[in-house]
């Protein structure tokens, strides 16, 4: 994981190999997280060929695992598969600053776009450099894909074997690749704050609203935290400088 | 049948997302407050998901042996441990609270 100790080492430009392994580690690690959704979905009912078709074609480990487990839940088949999709809208938000970031061709987007996740981003945002942002989407992204569908075809088969997946706490895993991803973004108040709005709002609004809308209304904590920002700045500017008291970084 | 219904529309509603990010011209990112929910708005929603995960069951909120197994993930992460090594700890740890407490 490209962390905030990769960013201690000196110089702007990091040599071609080290994001390389960067994003190997990345694609390796999350990529055999493929294993807990191919055990999960086939434990959720879904077959062999269905858990391999989703992580082939769909390939976003949020939806994936919100669908399988809105069908395992009851869900009717239309309402689990908006619930999986709107999950997937960060993907749009990602593509957003990836397109500007990477500068992609535009014969190559329809292909590239596939890659676009949570993942991907995360280590392209991390790198310095059109190059080495290109390096690393594409080696995370393909290393990512290919133990990501392996792994989840090996889970689907041995579901059965493993038994209860959360016995062995396989259930822990999706959570802390999460984290994990945040972790490097979140490095000002406002990240911060952004971040313990959106926990509020996505936990608060779970009882109440159907499932994946609350990942959705999160998003809101983006304005919230902006409008919040933007008064106290109005604020700042209208009192005499010595008694500013919120000291905004 | 049902199944395979929900799988195509998830394939086919992600694919268009990812496309459309990636799609949007590049004169509607010059405005800087786009610039900054585009940079924002991963934040908001990771740690939604990260919470939810972690805390929800369905539309209900627990607090089980996963908070244990995010909390050891943090600690790695703070500790700068790799990737593998962070999630081990979360599963390793939830695995651990559930042996001892079941």
């Amino acid at each position: 994981m490209p962390g905030p100790a990769d960013s201690a080492s000196p110089g702007p430009a990091r040599p071609d190999s080290a994001v390389v392994r960067d994003a190997l580690g990345v694609g390796i690690a999350v990529g055999l997280s493929g294993f807990a959704f191919g055990v999960t979905s086939a434990s959720s009912g879904l077959t062999v060929l269905q858990t391999c078709a989703l992580s082939l074609l769909a390939f976003t480990g949020a939806s994936q695992f919100a669908l399988v487990g809105a069908l395992a839940g009851g869900g009717g088949p239309y309402t689990a598969a908006v619930g999986a999709v709107f999950l997937s809208m960060r993907n749009a938000f990602y593509g957003i600053r990836l397109s500007q970031l990477l500068a992609l061709p535009r014969a190559v987007r329809p292909l590239a776009a596939h890659l676009v996740i949570d993942e991907t981003t995360a280590v392209s945002l991390a790198q310095q450099g059109q190059r080495a942002a290109r390096i690393g989407f594409v080696v995370t992204g393909v290393s990512l894909y290919l133990l990501w569908n392996l792994s989840t075809f090996l889970g689907a088969l041995g579901a059965e074997a493993i038994g209860d997946t959360a016995t062995w706490g396989l259930d822990a895993a999706g959570p802390a690749v999460f984290l994990a991803l945040l972790a490097p973004m979140v490095r000002t108040t406002t990240h911060r704050a952004v971040a313990a709005v959106a926990v509020l709002l996505g936990l608060g609004l779970l009882p109440v609203l159907p499932a994946g809308v609350p990942v959705l209304a999160a998003a809101l904590a983006v304005p919230v935290v902006l409008y919040v920002e933007g008064r106290k700045a109005q604020r700042a500017q209208q009192a005499p400088p010595d008694s500013a008291q919120g000291e905004d970084r | 049948m049902n199944i395979w219904t929900a799988i195509a529309v998830t394939v086919v509603g992600c694919y268009a997302v990812k496309l459309a990010g990636l799609l949007v011209p590049a004169g509607a990112l010059e405005r800087p407050l786009v610039q900054r929910m585009a940079a924002l708005l991963p934040i908001a929603l990771l740690a939604a998901l990260t919470a939810q995960q972690a805390f929800a069951d369905g539309r209900v909120l627990v607090l089980d042996a996963k908070a244990a197994g995010l909390t050891a993930a943090a600690l790695a992460l703070l500790l700068r441990a790799p990737f593998l090594v962070v999630i081990g700890a979360a599963v390793g740890v939830t695995a651990g609270v559930r042996a001892l407490a079941g």
